[in-house]
């Protein structure tokens, strides 16, 4: 709904570059497979269907957003994923294995940092080693190593033995990143995890993340509602719609790996921006109005 | 200007005035009591005696019903006789502060008046065994309970409604059937601190355990962790200073159940003592020994308090003592390495 009329190229042309990618992705194995996802609560009102028939693949190492409107269940989606919540309907295949409950091969990163804020950064990155079965052939000192050097990763060395409530937003959810990574889980799932950063340390933090991500072999889902950080993060954007949350489309983003800041001007980005757009904010008849009386001098006027 | 700082919601205040008010709320108490106690027009119902001139069954040091002694002194003027002289004085139930500071070294120089009698500080410690035991008795059962409560509903429910329905019971209600079950000596008095500390106990401690961050122990299954070690490794050091905290308050409403207790059975500690003090109406002891009370509490309060924050230097900003010294340790070890780094 822009006023200016600029024509863009559909967000469905590729480059030869991009489509040689997208094509080599599908070539991957798949890591993550849902299946009719579909999820019903019970409330006072009666049953209320938050997800219906959600189907997707995510393939290895491939970067997938999930966006949608307030309400449209995303979150549900990606706590369904990690196994804190249990789906009504359909299947999650994790390596074509069925998967129940949380485990470590799926790490999770919260927007609300959730470190223990008992232990040092070096101890949260070390928890999931500490606590998961599958390390137990590990030493001590093997474990503190290999955390140190995902803290040195995040770029955080300085502050291994530093509590949680002694570092800001963005450095408590690296420390986030680098410990859900120490497990080295098949897939990472970020629930708007720089939902609660201001702007500037959001956009470093995407940078750092991108960075990670090309790093370390790890597949990412990422729930955002910011179409700007989906279109930057992600090879595909999984749009869903609300009541009942469906799949509207999946998108594959046309723009350019390396990504950059500069790319949010660029014509394969506004094109998929514009389509983002209208599908979460589709083209209302009039804007709504609200009931408000003049209450200013005739002349006082802003506009 | 500067008086409106004092008074803005929640506004903290800083140091200086912090401490001014905090030292003034012991002076204002004591102050007032001063007033009742050195300002003879302030209340003084009584009057001492000094010279009882022709009254006949007025002595010298007696002390008398102020209207008393004015009726009898009119009553000797109108007949002519010497009128008594006196000062005005306060009950002696009612000591002035000198009098109760002079007892509290007094007290416990003072030996008993009985052989076999405890002495103060004898007495004192008694007191403190007893708060002390059924404090621990209490607090071995309640504390693993109260987190069980607090972690798994199947002991929420099997436990909590009949524990609430037993707090509301009186402690000194069981007095009776203490005796009769644990004899007339300790055993009676650290079941009634044990009966009264319990039931809030297991309450306060599940209630402090459902109130630990659920996004902790979702955090902690998707890095892996299930069952006991869910339990142990983040229930457990996530609520620590918390509970840490509830026994704080539980032990200080532990010492408001001594009194009653030790009244049970045969009296002993520092009820008996403040009983007996104030049979020979000996008051400022009495004084002494309340304040005493208080004192021990409120040291034992503060003391626990600042262990705490050396504890869980997690939860303040402040460093603990520990840890300043090995950080200023470190440093001065690091010293050389830092110059040999710039060498090359």
């Amino acid at each position: 709904m822009t006023t200016h009329d600029v024509t863009l190229p559909s967000y469905l042309e590729q480059t030869p570059d991009v489509r040689a990618r997208f094509r080599s992705i599908s070539e991957r194995p798949v890591v993550l497979r849902v299946n009719n996802l579909g999820k019903t609560f019970d409330s006072v009102k009666g049953a209320v269907q938050a997800l219906k028939q959600v189907s997707f693949e995510v393939h290895r190492r491939e970067f997938v957003s999930i966006i949608g409107p307030s309400g449209c269940g995303k979150s549900t989606l990606i706590r369904i994923l990690a196994g804190l919540e249990e789906l009504s309907a359909g299947e999650i295949l994790l390596d074509d294995r069925e998967v129940n409950g949380p485990g470590p091969e799926r790490g999770m990163v919260f927007q609300g940092y959730t470190l223990f804020p008992w232990l040092t950064v070096l101890k949260n990155v070390m928890f999931g080693l500490e606590v998961s079965a599958t390390s137990n052939g590990i030493t001590g000192n093997t474990k503190e190593q290999e955390a140190r050097d995902w803290i040195k990763m995040v770029g955080l060395t300085d502050f291994a033995d530093s509590y949680p409530h002694e570092l800001s937003g963005g450095m408590k959810q690296r420390v986030a990143i680098a410990r859900a990574l120490a497990n080295r889980p098949r897939i990472l799932l970020m629930d708007e995890p720089f939902g609660a950063l201001d702007a500037q340390t959001r956009a470093k933090m995407q940078s750092y993340l991108l960075q990670i991500w090309k790093n370390v072999d790890v597949t990412i889902i990422f729930i955002t509602h910011d179409l700007d950080e989906a279109i930057y993060l992600s090879d595909r954007i999984v749009v869903l719609k609300a009541n009942p949350g469906e799949i509207q489309e999946i998108i594959e983003v046309p723009v350019e790996h390396p990504r950059s800041p500069e790319q949010f001007l660029s014509q394969e980005f506004l094109a998929t921006k514009k389509r983002l757009e209208e599908l979460i904010h589709p083209p209302r008849e009039a804007e709504e109005m609200l009931p408000i009386i003049r209450m200013t001098q005739i002349g006082d006027d802003v506009y | 200007m500067a008086r409106t700082r004092y008074f803005i919601i929640w506004k903290e205040l800083d140091h200086g005035r912090r401490r001014v008010l905090q030292v003034f709320s012991f002076i204002i108490p004591l102050l007032l009591w001063s007033i009742i106690s050195y300002c003879p027009l302030v209340w003084h119902p009584m009057v001492i005696v000094s010279d009882p001139g022709d009254i006949a069954h007025f002595k010298v040091d007696s002390m008398i019903k102020k209207e008393a002694f004015y009726r009898e002194n009119a009553k000797a003027v109108e007949q002519h006789r010497k009128p008594a002289q006196g000062v005005p004085a306060n009950p002696v139930y009612l000591p002035a502060p000198h009098e109760v500071a002079a007892s509290f070294y007094k007290a416990f120089v003072t030996p008993p008046r009985l052989p076999d009698e405890p002495w103060l500080h004898q007495s004192l410690w008694h007191s403190i065994t007893v708060i002390l035991w059924g404090f621990l008795i209490s607090s071995v059962v309640a504390v693993p309970l109260g987190i069980l409560c607090g972690t798994y509903r199947f002991f929420a429910y099997l436990t909590e409604p009949f524990v609430e329905f037993f707090r509301y019971l009186p402690a000194p209600a069981f007095a009776a059937l203490a005796v009769a079950v644990l004899g007339i000596y300790d055993g009676p008095k650290v079941a009634i601190i044990v009966i009264g500390t319990f039931f809030q106990q297991v309450l306060m401690i599940a209630n402090t355990t459902q109130r630990l961050d659920p996004a902790l122990l979702e955090a902690a299954q998707t890095l892996g962790a299930r069952g006991i070690k869910l339990f142990s490794r983040v229930v457990i050091p996530g609520i620590l200073p918390d509970v840490y905290r509830d026994m704080r308050i539980l032990l200080g409403w532990a010492w408001t159940y001594l009194i009653v207790a030790e009244v049970v059975g045969n009296s002993t500690g520092i009820t008996w003592f403040i009983n007996q003090q104030a049979k020979y109406r000996i008051y400022d002891n009495v004084y002494a020994a309340i304040i005493m009370i208080g004192i021990i509490g409120l040291t034992t309060d503060l003391a626990l308090a600042w262990i705490g924050s050396q504890l869980f230097t997690w939860k303040s900003k402040k460093k603990s003592v520990l840890s300043r010294l090995s950080a200023a340790y470190a440093a001065s070890s690091r010293v050389k390495p830092k110059l040999s780094q710039e060498a090359p």
